[in-house]
């Protein structure tokens, strides 16, 4: 090879030419218009077609969200100078009813000195969920933390929280962030917690309350251990039965005594105070994650080979998809009254969570019977072959992978769960969408206004489900093992 | 409003065991608080404002009846109820009466087991058109477009009031007042059709209320009026007498102004019966001497209240028509305070 000299190869080229400038119509802009909106006569066809709606509708609306007002005590006074800058019989948006209502319409009544204690709880639930939904690497943690962090404690600095409280947010805040940084799984002790926390919270009153609420299992552990080395069955009947009679019979007077002995009160506010996005959330987070363990619970009953369990599973799940939520929403809020005993007061919040959470978990059910379903015959052979027990076996097997099918589904229950959320408003309630507008609407200032509590109302439900929606996309991705 | 008197029906057959022995005044004190059922917000009548604070002529008699009873205005929690909810929360016991510009009807006050203890408004239905349609009398709106509200009495009324005239219209049906107003400004009806104090705050908030009339006829009888439940007739007394007393207030002169003055100086035999000078009323419905007193200074007398919330000086601009005092050729009138 060695004597053969390049000069003797007359036809090889010793210096690459230049490259040459693809085609106009094959690079850049051209090229991406091509492919995306010209490329055959329908989409042609299409792509004008959208074009000429989208030229429609900024054509129409563009004069009224150009002519937008922010700074007007009524409708009139919006008006008025919506005519003195633009012109007489000019239109314009009038934001100005947001701008003084936006704190009805995200807290409700909610004493307004309190706001921070709403926004305390937000913030809190995002660490609440961090070992939940973004245990996947320290640096998502990091991530959601810090904002959480940062964004807490400046709202609730705003909102006027006092001291002691901004340093108790700051304290949990500031060392979640360092469990998480170390081991996520310790935050769940946190996320187990929340729930009565953020209860007490919202509602004020004596933290003895959640506190005596949490002796519950406590006392049914301590019942467990000492029986459990007499008699396994006792032990488990015990470890049920004594919270629940803890819970019916001493929980209450044992509050009402710890309290008379050390006060641990913050003012308590009651249900009718709750209102606007304040009560979409609670009633949405409170539906969504008692739901999905309902709706487990119960697409396993469905799919059990215990006739009774099916058979009740069966009822239940085809009751509650038969019945409209509106239907089940006055049973909670007219009907319930009578069935029970006079004098019991039975809070309409918790009336109308529990419903919603029944109504979507039916729901829940079969989108996780579909995943079950979806899961090929082997998988459960294959745990069956491991020896594993049927708790085990759809624990570590059957679950991971069904619930892994129904994310799709999943989500799009939540979804349609916080939505119907609205529908509060049939029941009294002020869900920020009608009520809330309508009470805005009923003030003298304000009456005639229609467009822009919805607009404002429906950008944030907007942002709320869109952000649900892009997670659930994130977690199919994160959650993916195959290479399809 | 059928689902409502199926749930009404329910209501008081649930309730016919307990209702002997209701004791409504004892249970209001015992709580320190009045729970008073108000629309969630019907403008001029019953809203909460950016504070949270309600407002209104409905929720200015709840205030009354709190002040005769416990001798405190404020001591009011507003349970905001629905059109659906209103006559279930009263036979519930989830309030105690309601102030809810409720139209008083037979079978409401039979059949739902609630008790109309008077009239605070007297309302009628109207239509409201555009001036330029050239029209000026309801007679004339044969084969008209009209928003209606479903589910109310209205609608009923319409079908009435065109049926026996001879006419014939086509319905657009609507569900909130708001809708109603948008779309009758976007030209989907010809008029539109609610009770008259409605109208007036819808044309009042208009962009341009002088290219709109509200027609003459009023067609219908809407006689709203405060409600408690059956059974208990103490309770319904002391609401009645309250409401009784803010008219005789404005009968006799008696305004939250010069109260205090009258109550010690009147020569009017009736004013002092009235605010308790001489005789003791309260004692014979379970209340003290001065319960009378403390609702007109609540929030004034009638008139007061009329002309705070919804009169001729407010956006709304109702004028006193048939609310005003019977003296004055309306139907306002109280009973003898004797």
């Amino acid at each position: 090879m060695s004597d053969t000299h390049a000069q003797t190869v007359p036809f090889v080229r010793e210096t690459m030419l230049p490259p040459a400038d693809p085609p106009l119509r094959e690079a850049g802009a051209v090229r991406w218009l091509r492919e995306n909106l010209f490329s055959g006569p329908a989409n042609t066809v299409l792509t004008i077609l959208g074009f000429l709606i989208i030229w429609f509708l900024v054509s129409h609306f563009w004069d009224w969200i150009a002519h937008s007002v922010w700074n007007a005590d009524s409708l009139a006074d919006c008006r008025r100078i919506i005519a003195e800058t633009w012109g007489e019989g000019a239109r314009g948006a009038c934001w100005a009813v947001i701008r003084e209502r936006w704190n009805q319409y995200v807290f409700g009544f909610y004493p307004v000195e309190l706001y921070w204690r709403p926004t305390m709880a937000f913030g809190l639930l995002f660490v609440a969920l961090t070992p939940v939904l973004f245990s996947a690497s320290v640096m998502i943690r990091r991530i959601v933390l810090v904002l959480t962090t940062v964004l807490t404690l400046w709202a609730m600095t705003v909102l006027g929280a006092p001291a002691v409280w901004l340093a108790f947010a700051a304290v949990v805040l500031v060392g979640a962030l360092a469990v998480s940084e170390r081991r996520v799984s310790w935050l769940l002790v946190f996320s187990i917690l929340y729930p009565l926390m953020g209860v007490w919270f919202l509602w004020g009153g004596s933290a003895w309350g959640p506190v005596m609420v949490l002796m519950g299992p406590v006392l049914g552990w301590i019942a467990w251990r000492l029986l459990s080395g007499l008699s396994p069955m006792a032990a488990a009947v015990a470890a049920l039965v004594v919270p629940v009679l803890w819970w019916l019979l001493y929980a209450g007077t044992a509050a009402r005594d710890a309290e008379a002995l050390v006060s641990l009160a913050i003012p308590a506010v009651a249900s009718d105070r709750f209102g606007g996005f304040l009560l979409s959330i609670t009633i949405g987070v409170a539906g969504i994650a008692m739901s999905l363990p309902l709706g487990i619970v119960l697409a396993l009953a469905r799919r059990s080979d215990m006739f009774l369990v099916k058979s009740l599973a069966v009822i239940f799940i085809e009751f509650i998809r038969g019945v409209p939520l509106i239907a089940l929403l006055f049973v909670a809020s007219l009907l319930l009254n009578y069935f029970l005993p006079p004098g019991t007061t039975f809070d309409i919040i918790l009336r109308v969570i529990i419903m919603v959470t029944l109504f979507a978990a039916a729901y829940m059910a079969e989108v996780i019977r579909g995943g079950l379903a979806a899961l090929p015959k082997g998988q459960y052979e294959a745990a069956d072959a491991l020896g594993l027990d049927y708790w085990k076996a759809q624990r570590l097997i059957v679950l991971p992978q069904a619930l892994k099918i129904s994310i799709p589904g999943i989500v799009s229950t939540f979804i349609g769960m916080f939505k119907d959320t609205t529908l509060v408003t049939f029941v009294g309630l002020y869900d920020p969408l009608k009520s809330m507008s309508d009470a805005v609407r009923a003030s003298t200032s304000w009456k005639g206004i229609y467009w822009e509590p919805y607009i404002f109302v429906g950008a944030i439900f907007f942002l709320i489900c869109f952000g649900m929606s892009r997670y659930s996309m994130y977690l199919e991705r994160r959650l993916a093992r195959d290479h399809r | 409003m059928k689902t409502s008197l199926f749930l009404g029906s329910v209501a008081a057959a649930a309730l016919t065991a307990g209702a002997g022995m209701a004791d409504t005044l004892a249970d209001v004190k015992a709580r320190g608080e009045l729970n008073c059922g108000v629309n969630t917000g019907l403008v001029g009548f019953a809203a909460p404002d950016a504070n949270g604070n309600w407002t209104g002529f409905d929720v200015d008699l709840c205030q009354a009846v709190a002040a005769a009873v416990l001798g405190d205005p404020a001591k009011v929690r507003y349970v905001p109820t629905t059109g659906q909810t209103r006559f279930t929360a009263l036979s519930s016991g989830e309030v105690d009466m309601l102030a809810r510009n409720s139209t008083w009807t037979f079978s409401r006050d039979t059949d739902l087991a609630l008790d109309f203890v008077g009239v605070n408004y007297y309302d009628g239905q109207g239509f409201m058109v555009r001036s330029d349609l050239g029209v000026t009398s309801a007679k004339e709106l044969d084969g008209a477009t009209i928003c209606i509200q479903t589910g109310t009495t209205t609608e009923l009324n319409l079908a009435d009031y065109f049926r026996a005239n001879n006419m014939s219209y086509q319905p657009v049906n609507i569900d909130s007042n708001a809708e109603g107003e948008q779309q009758y400004m976007a030209g989907a009806c010809d008029a539109y059709t609610t009770d008259a104090s409605g109208l007036a705050a819808t044309r009042a908030a208009f962009a341009d209320p002088e290219n709109h009339i509200i027609l003459p006829e009023i067609i219908s009888k809407e006689p709203l009026g405060p409600a408690v439940r059956h059974g208990d007739s103490n309770w319904g007394d002391i609401v009645r007498w309250t409401l009784y007393a803010l008219i005789a207030a404005e009968e006799y002169g008696v305004t939250s102004a010069n109260i205090e003055e009258l109550s010690s100086s009147s020569q009017n035999p009736e004013v002092q019966r009235l605010l308790g000078t001489t005789d003791d009323l309260g004692a014979m419905i379970g209340l003290d001497k001065e319960w009378a007193k403390r609702a007109i200074m609540a929030s004034g007398n009638y008139g007061e209240i009329f002309a705070a919330n919804i009169g001729e000086q407010t956006p709304i601009g109702l004028t006193r028509g048939l609310n005003a005092q019977w003296t004055q050729g309306g139907l306002m009138y109280a009973m003898p305070f004797r």
